[in-house]
């Protein structure tokens, strides 16, 4: 258990490096640091290469904002795979539904309790 | 008087009878917390959204600027003043409450000294006996339109600056010879629109530099003066990057400043360990720096003759994202004592 | 939106300007990045657990709920106003865990409530988050349509 731990933090930590880089050497905006970073996730599943990155290194590799865009293109082969070519469209948020829906039912609560510090 | 190409001479000296200046909790702890007449705990000041709360900044500026001379608004022919919010609503909603006519001006970070010389100019020739002018800017209300949401966790590189939570306005009245070490404005250049192609919304000083460079020069060659005129040169908002680039431009052009004569109100305005980044600025910067601060120096004998640049970024979010380069603009005003 | 070409007199301010511009402090920003981002990856992997052991998760499935429980950690943190302190120390950090996501919509929530619920809040929410959500799934269209179409021809499918 603990190896996996040690995993998540280092791997966790260097995407996030790649991400700082980004901001810092390329000087890119967070949007699209982050916009980048999704795309790479869905193109790394894509290939086939982010499910055993994820076996390894667990939270490290689920943590960050890549995860989402693979667990988009999951979403979207799995349907693909029992209904074909709509698949893809259809089945794009069954994975994934959890972040998306935390964050907007989140927000809406925390627009409701919570004024801006400034 | 129109002096050399872009310069007005103000012979009949109009008096800067009394100000009022308004600021934040962040300028309650900084550096000048003594020469503002008004702070507030918090960004919202009894009102439910940043930008009312802006509103009421200006608000208290001119009231305590008309209180200190015993006047009411009524005795004021005009009202000229802007701020950064989009159709400078800020300053008109306070324009409604005062009830005076109204030039609203955007002029960016520059507001305050381009407010400065119209009223000037039009008080040195008798279209007004008192004119009310300043301007102002609230740190969240202008992150908000500007960059992100103030609860975002962005990162801010070390050339970004800090938007002044403050307002700063200045009663300017005809010189009848009754003013008794009162601060009078002489002289003004008008600047025009500098740009560098400098492109990044998080560098404003290093954007503004050459529009300071600009006014400045333009102001040295009208007047047929040198910095040996003044006491003291203090710009609006350059901050660390902006002040050093001026320099450094004008010396490239064969004028030298002393350093030691060469001062910036985003530099002034907060302490060493305040998280500022490269500085403060907004447009009300320059106003409460100058109109609470450097007019009580003047005042105490410090300064006689000081010219003040106010420098502003000419940008909006819009532009930055289709990619436009940052035209910038510096207005100058000399004042006396 | 194309590249303006500098003047000679822009390219000269330019260089000039670099001289005196702050540099960024890039390794100092990348350990802060990592040890910030590594933390909060490894508090999801202990989140995770949690939910394996006492709530009958898998391995597969504990992503969701934990991602879900780091958001509702990022909107305290958000509202308290102590994400904008983390962002700013942490940079990407914080920013590119699902926390980072979180606090991009929860902030801009926030923000706009003096808007009203209808226009304010929900007209600004995907303020920041709509690049993210937009590339996202546009990209995993992109990506399962090419493999799924791979798939069929080669008769797997």
């Amino acid at each position: 258990m603990l190896p996996m731990f040690f995993w998540a933090f280092v791997i966790g930590g260097l995407i996030c490096v790649i991400g700082q880089l980004m901001f810092d050497v390329a000087k890119r905006t967070p949007a699209h640091t982050l916009s980048t970073l999704v795309v790479a996730g869905a193109i790394l599943d894509g290939l086939g290469l982010y499910e055993p990155f994820a076996d390894f290194a667990g939270a490290g590799a689920t943590i960050p904002i890549t995860s989402f865009g693979n667990a988009l293109v999951h979403g979207a082969m799995q349907e693909a795979e029992t209904h074909g070519l709509i698949g893809v469209l259809t089945g794009m948020f069954e994975v994934t539904s959890s972040g998306i829906s935390a964050a907007i039912v989140f927000g809406f609560i925390g627009a409701l309790i919570f004024k801006p510090k400034g | 008087m129109l002096k050399g190409k872009q310069s007005w001479i103000f012979e009949n000296h109009p008096v800067i009878q009394s100000t009022g200046v308004s600021g934040g909790p962040f300028e309650g702890n900084g550096n000048l917390a003594k020469d503002f007449d008004i702070l507030h705990e918090d960004l919202w000041m009894g009102k439910t959204s940043y930008e009312q709360a802006h509103r009421v900044l200006l608000e208290e500026a001119a009231q305590t600027a008309l209180k200190k001379s015993g006047r009411s608004a009524d005795d004021a022919q005009f009202f000229i003043a802007g701020d950064l919010i989009n159709q400078i609503t800020p300053t008109s909603f306070a324009a409604r409450d005062l009830k005076i006519p109204y030039f609203g001006l955007f002029g960016a970070c520059s507001t305050s000294m381009e407010g400065l010389a119209i009223s000037s100019f039009i008080v040195n020739y008798r279209g007004a006996k008192n004119i009310l002018t300043g301007a102002s800017s609230h740190n969240a209300a202008v992150e908000k339109q500007f960059r992100y949401p103030t609860e975002y966790g962005g990162q801010k590189p070390p050339t970004a600056q800090w938007t002044v939570t403050g307002a700063g306005v200045a009663l300017l009245t005809e010189n009848d010879g009754t003013h008794e070490n009162c601060p009078y404005t002489t002289s003004a250049t008008i600047g025009r629109v500098m740009d560098m192609g400098l492109i990044d919304p998080f560098n404003m000083g290093g954007a503004m530099a050459p529009a300071a460079a600009d006014t400045i020069e333009a102001h040295f060659n009208d007047l047929g003066v040198d910095q040996s005129h003044y006491d003291l040169i203090v710009t609006g908002d350059l901050g660390k990057i902006g002040r050093d680039s001026m320099l450094a431009l004008l010396e490239e052009k064969g004028i030298s400043i002393d350093q030691n004569k060469c001062n910036d109100c985003g530099l002034l305005l907060y302490k060493n360990d305040q998280p500022v980044q490269s500085g403060g600025s907004g447009a009300g910067c320059s106003a409460t720096v100058l109109y609470g601060h450097l007019l009580n120096e003047m005042k105490k004998g410090v300064y006689k003759r000081i010219l003040v640049v106010a420098t502003g970024a000419l940008l909006s979010p819009l532009t930055v994202q289709q990619g436009e380069s940052i035209p910038c603009i510096a207005h100058a005003v000399s004042i006396e004592i | 939106m194309a590249k303006k070409k500098k003047t000679p007199q822009q390219k000269q301010y330019e260089q000039l300007e670099k001289k005196y511009e702050t540099k960024r402090p890039v390794v100092k920003n990348c350990i802060k990045a990592f040890f910030v981002g590594g933390f909060i990856c490894m508090l999801g992997q202990f989140i995770s657990f949690l939910y394996i052991y006492f709530f009958h998760f898998t391995e597969q499935t504990s992503g969701n709920p934990t991602s879900a429980t780091i958001i509702f950690l990022s909107m305290l943190l958000t509202g308290f106003g102590i994400y904008d302190r983390l962002g700013q120390f942490a940079g990407a950090g914080s920013a590119v865990p699902v926390s980072g996501f979180g606090n991009s919509i929860i902030s801009a929530a926030i923000e706009h409530r003096t808007e009203g619920f209808v226009l304010g809040v929900g007209g600004n929410i995907f303020k920041l988050a709509g690049s993210v959500i937009l590339f996202g799934v546009f990209s995993a269209f992109v990506v399962a349509l090419i493999k799924t179409i791979i798939l069929m021809a080669r008769g797997v499918m």
